[in-house]
């Protein structure tokens, strides 16, 4: 059992806490990362981007490939993981969160840099001017003013980890408790002609991936009215 | 080049500067001394260095020589590597557009700059702030509710709630209106008259610095042509910049008599006594007038049965006259100075020239603020 997880939690419980650990990691990590692509005039800028927007044209099968290999045990980063904590990565939660957040990074990183581009940074120096250091400017200014840009990256890195299949297939496989997801259990009741499962499971993921998104989308609306 | 006139240095605290910063098409070269009172006017073209000079002054440029001290507690010396960070200056920043934070109402938005203030016995009263810009009915609202005039009010309160040692007004006027503009003109003229804060005030208008300033900074292409007090200033006439339309000057008297009858004050100043329109503060109260160029004829001999009040007698300092149609004639009344703004030709048919005594008469007057308390 990793670190990551609770005992006995069935695929839903599962796959809310995988989205929910995922998409708190990409914002910690997202924020900066967005915020220096929106102010950088760096060259290595056009190059992060399109590495940061690889998830959303690659086959999941081309990522999971990579991620298994970068995460077993003899690669970068799961090799480092077994002597750092004795398990291994591929095939347990915290291997799924470090794959999830690959996954889903565009989908935290966009929203955030397009917020981030569209403040007004004069605000900003008005804000250091009143007393406010950058980091205090950052989070009373920036932040508040970029709020839509926080719904947005939290409802769809959110949602879009709950949908992930491909890559927890090859990541993850399909460990009852540990890496059985709601995508993955669906997959599995389709393939034992279990049907009625497969419906409800479906129709879970279905209303919840809809109520999210007109969610996001009407208080964009309401926000942008104002 | 004017460096020895430094208006700062009849008083002990001062604001020193010098900044060097250099663009692609453009250099800031400054070497200033600014007394820590009043209002001290930085006029300019645009794309003089204005704006340029007061960002530096913040922190917000990164000049490549800066040295500053206020009180002699120094900011920045770049030739000691050392550089406050912007929020650790003690400054009230006032840009041209107000800078609101839209996501706070505007009692939030003053509480902002307040909660972070720098120096706690240094700050003003947050209710004396209010009153006197007149905030007391807006505190509730959001910025995006508030007129640009009552915007600008809020940004100015901000400013001087943070309990600064120097206000920095980049041109707070320029992106209103003239019906705004003069509704916010009274609010800074109360400012002046009540608050010890000095106040650097960037601004292209002259009428603008004359109605508010004490001293004046004249800079174009990122260099100081003049300073000094506004009315030693004001009547240079090497300087173009102050030639145009606007041209004029300012003359400080004190108040002798009130005339009850016709609603009218008397001020004496050292080359007679001028009658003013309106009733203004208590006998022996200074007073400050502004004078336009263009207010201002000469005659040879006292006109009869004029309608105007004021004519004084002057002597003809001098006369400046270019290509255009305008000569601007300097006069010397006791120990004042003031600028009359003539055609060419006038001056020619009058055969005016230096040391001429004559009289001047003076259409009217424009009562402006009075200096703050030193």
């Amino acid at each position: 059992m990793s670190i990551f997880s609770f005992p006995g939690s069935g695929p839903i419980g599962l796959s809310a806490q995988l989205a929910a650990v995922t998409t708190l990691v990409l914002i910690l990590i997202g924020t900066p990362l967005a915020w220096w692509l929106s102010g950088t005039s760096s060259r290595a800028k056009s190059i992060i981007e399109a590495t940061v927007a690889l998830p959303i044209v690659l086959p999941p099968t081309v990522m999971g490939f990579y991620l298994l290999i970068l995460l077993g045990p003899y690669g970068a980063i799961g090799h480092w993981w077994v002597e750092l904590t004795g398990e291994t990565l591929t095939f347990s939660f915290s291997g799924l969160v470090i794959a999830s957040c690959f996954y889903s990074l565009p989908f935290a990183v966009q929203p955030l840099q397009n917020a981030f581009e569209a403040l007004d940074r004069r605000n900003l120096e008005a804000a250091w001017t009143l007393g406010a250091s950058r980091l205090d400017a950052f989070f009373t200014v920036a932040v508040p003013q970029s709020a839509r840009g926080f719904l947005n990256a939290i409802v769809l890195a959110f949602a879009h980890t709950l949908g992930e299949f491909g890559v927890v297939l090859m990541v993850g496989g399909n460990i009852p408790g540990e890496t059985r997801v709601i995508s993955i259990a669906i997959y599995d009741q389709v393939e034992s002609l279990n049907y009625t499962n497969a419906h409800q499971l479906s129709a879970i993921l279905l209303t919840f991936a809809f109520s999210a998104l007109l969610l996001m989308y009407v208080i964009n609306r309401r926000w942008q009215r104002r | 080049m004017n460096t020895t006139n430094h208006p700062g240095n009849k008083t002990g605290g001062a604001v020193t500067l010098r900044y060097l910063l250099e663009r692609a098409d453009f250099a800031l070269d400054v070497d200033l001394t600014i007394p820590m009172r009043g209002i001290t006017g930085i006029f300019g073209k645009s794309g003089s260095g204005k704006t340029a000079l007061l960002r530096c002054i913040a922190g917000l440029e990164k000049p490549t020589i800066g040295q500053f001290t206020i009180n002699g507690d120094s900011w920045q010396d770049t030739t000691q590597k050392h550089s406050k960070a912007v929020h650790e200056r003690q400054i009230g920043y006032v840009f041209q557009e107000p800078r609101l934070f839209d996501h706070l109402n505007v009692d939030s938005n003053l509480e902002y700059g307040q909660s972070r203030r720098h120096d706690q016995k240094n700050s003003l009263e947050r209710g004396q702030i209010i009153d006197l810009l007149g905030l007391n009915g807006l505190l509730r609202r959001r910025p995006d509710e508030l007129s640009g005039g009552e915007a600008q009010r809020v940004a100015i309160a901000r400013a001087l709630l943070c309990a600064p040692r120097l206000v920095l007004m980049d041109e707070p006027l320029a992106a209103l209106d003239r019906i705004r503009k003069e509704e916010i003109l009274p609010f800074l003229d109360r400012l002046h008259a009540e608050l010890s804060v000095p106040i650097l005030y960037v601004s292209h208008s002259i009428e603008e610095v004359s109605r508010l300033c004490d001293h004046l900074i004249i800079i174009d292409q990122g260099h100081i042509l003049d300073a000094g007090d506004i009315q030693s200033v004001l009547v240079n006439l090497d300087l173009p910049l102050l030639a145009g339309e606007e041209a004029g000057s300012v003359i400080a008297g004190s108040i002798a008599d009130y005339d009850e009858e016709y609603d009218l004050t008397h001020l004496k100043f050292s080359g007679g006594t001028l009658i003013v329109p309106g009733k203004y503060g208590h006998r022996e109260s200074e007073l400050r007038l502004r004078i336009r160029g263009n207010d201002v004829s000469l005659c040879r001999n006292r006109p009869n049965n004029t309608s105007i009040l004021n004519i004084i007698p002057v002597t003809v300092d001098r006369i400046q006259s270019g290509h255009g149609p305008y000569a601007l004639v300097r006069l010397r009344a006791g120990n004042d100075l003031l600028t009359a703004r003539l055609t060419r030709r006038s001056c020619h048919e009058m055969e005016l020239k230096q040391g001429d005594r004559l009289l001047a008469q003076i259409k009217s007057v424009a009562v402006r603020n009075t200096p703050a308390a030193d």
